[in-house]
């Protein structure tokens, strides 16, 4: 019931997860045996059907925009791993 | 003993002056310290912070603050490992958080706080709330106080096990497939599921947006009530939460069944029930006949395909969700030459396996040439089960149901296989889908070893009210709330 053209590897790097060749193995069976059992819901009809995002009736909920506190700075930067000058400090992006 | 009380007893003994919040606190307190090291509830626990406030609590009672206006006033209650309170840590039981501490309170916090609660603790969940049985934790397993070599259920497994070894009073937890439900029935708890919309989630840790709700962790129906009355109601910080007026959800309670329409799913009584779950089960309907409900056979016919949609409904949106741990900014970095590798590795070394399963199953469902064929379709086959909870609900009040297949199973027996640990979930999982309202309440226990039974009931889109007054009335007329695991 396994799906068959599952692949780990271009699935995990879409998900920008590095694994271990054994997770890639073990991931890769298991992820195969559930995709294998949702094909289940192939069984239904669901030509017409309106998919559905979510359960409330409540669309474009908007507010006044108007200016409000917010987190001062520091705060917003007191749980990152690499900081410095008010900013978070990350690899080069570009040459 | 003070740790034994529920909610109610515990308000009213503080209101009498009988006890005082600090006693209350320091009972939880000395109960953690005689238990957890078996039971494994409790993440962390700030006691200085948790007395400062049981002190501020009997200041607030000394000077004529009452439990009318404050309902959980000195009340101790703890927090699943998702609610952000400030200053306070935050890891949803996973690595990759760190250090992580909340630069501010979130709305049920804050609604807790503001009800008087004294909120300490957080309890061990399944990491970033995906499991069945708090087993997937950073911060290890949480045991079932009826039998430690079995699991709590999950993934608010911390908070059942906590309620149920009498460590606090109550605990809040989320719900995104049966999160509150199913711990609650391994545990002999009450758990409950308000309606999508019903609680605002602002500064709640999300897993799957649009079935994630937050709920009360409690040891009986009344609890429940108090408990649900002090977090719900429309918040302008989350934009699902619903503009439904929050009624007293205690008024409602006593009384019998009378003219109560209880529907019986006939798709959820096959095979694979345990008999023993079975007989309780029978035995609970037979009882709320007894008091006086109709008991109507209805049809939910997609029944079956709840589980498949909801593991492609839900890993979709965590896939979502969790591409904000990335190790820029906030918790812990995997250093590397390139942002892209730097994603990679921190994602690697943080995350914990079923969050990785579930986050790469939820990225390929909605990844290009497979959108239409896993994510779409399950969304459409969302709107059949929302139709069958539309049509049952035309003709009967509430939905009565087990809350689980089986009883509480033994830590490690489903570790290894991923899809039966979903599929255990199949009697909860489409309320979520639904966006309705449920409670599981003990209905009785299995015979050796003792292990609690749970029964589900499943309410209209914003009918907590019925379903409270349902769930108490069958609660008043039998034993299994009055049984506290020995421990």
């Amino acid at each position: 019931m396994a799906e068959n053209d599952f692949d780990i590897r271009y699935a995990a790097n879409l998900a920008r997860i590095a694994l271990s060749p054994e997770e890639e193995a073990k991931f890769g069976i298991q992820l195969g045996d559930i995709l294998g059992y949702v094909k289940k819901l192939e069984e239904l009809d669901v030509d017409g059907i309106e998919p559905m995002a979510h359960a409330v009736p409540l669309a474009n909920v908007l507010r006044v925009d108007e200016v409000r506190p917010s987190l001062p700075r520091e705060t917003a930067l007191a749980n990152a791993p690499k900081q410095a000058n008010g900013l978070f400090i990350v690899p080069k992006i570009v040459e | 003993m003070l740790h034994e009380l529920t909610l109610s007893a515990l308000t009213a003994n503080l209101a009498a002056g009988k006890v005082s919040a600090r006693e209350a606190m320091q009972a939880c307190l000395d109960r953690i310290d005689a238990v957890d090291d078996r039971v494994n509830a409790f993440i962390s626990l700030d006691r200085d912070d948790a007395l400062g406030q049981a002190d501020a609590a009997d200041a607030a009672l000394a000077k004529g603050d009452t439990h009318a206006d404050k309902p959980l006033l000195g009340v101790p209650i703890s927090l699943k490992d998702l609610f952000c309170a400030k200053g306070q840590p935050v890891n949803c039981s996973s690595r990759i958080l760190g250090d992580f501490r909340s630069p501010y309170d979130g709305t049920v916090v804050r609604k807790l706080r503001d009800a008087g609660a004294v909120l300490f603790g957080r309890v061990n969940m399944d990491e970033f709330a995906m499991g069945s049985s708090t087993e997937n934790s950073a911060f290890g397993h949480s045991h079932n106080p009826w039998d430690l070599e079995r699991v709590p259920g999950g993934s608010s497994g911390g908070s059942a096990a906590a309620v149920a070894a009498q460590e606090c009073f109550a605990s809040i937890g989320t719900d995104t497939g049966g999160s509150l439900r199913q711990p609650a029935a391994l545990c002999g708890c009450v758990g409950l599921k308000p309606t999508y919309g019903r609680v605002s989630r602002y500064g709640v840790v999300a897993f799957a947006s649009s079935l994630d709700q937050v709920g009360p962790m409690a040891r009986d129906v009344r609890d429940s009530a108090v408990l649900l009355g002090a977090i719900a109601g429309q918040d302008p910080l989350d934009s699902t939460s619903v503009p439904v007026e929050v009624s007293d959800y205690t008024a409602v309670l006593g009384g019998d069944l009378k003219g109560v329409k209880l529907g019986l799913p006939t798709e959820y009584l096959t095979d694979g029930i345990d008999p023993e779950v079975r007989a309780a089960f029978d035995a609970a309907v037979k009882q709320c006949e007894v008091l006086g409900a109709e008991i109507h056979e209805v049809n939910m016919p997609h029944t079956e395909y709840g589980v498949a949609t909801y593991y492609i409904v839900a890993t979709a949106e965590a896939s979502a969700n969790l591409a904000r741990f990335d190790g820029i900014r906030y918790g812990e970095r995997v250093e590397g030459d390139d942002p892209f590798s730097l994603y990679c590795k921190t994602r690697g070394r943080g995350f914990g396996e079923e969050v990785k399963r579930r986050i790469i199953l939820g990225t390929y469902v909605l990844s290009s040439g497979y959108y239409d064929a896993y994510y779409l379709r399950a969304q459409k086959v969302r709107t059949l089960i929302k139709r069958d909870f539309e049509q049952a609900f035309e003709t009967v009040d509430v939905l009565i149901t087990p809350t689980m297949p089986i009883p509480a199973f033994k830590a490690g027996e489903k570790t290894d296989d991923p899809l039966q640990m979903y599929l255990s979930d199949i009697f909860t999982i489409s309320c979520n889908l639904a966006g309705t309202c449920g409670i599981s309440l003990p209905c009785g226990f299995t015979s050796e070893p003792k292990l609690p039974i749970g029964l589900q009931l499943l309410g209209k889109p914003f009918g907590e009210s019925k379903l409270l007054q349902i769930a108490h009335a069958y609660e008043q007329a039998t034993p299994w709330h009055n049984e506290r695991a020995a421990l």
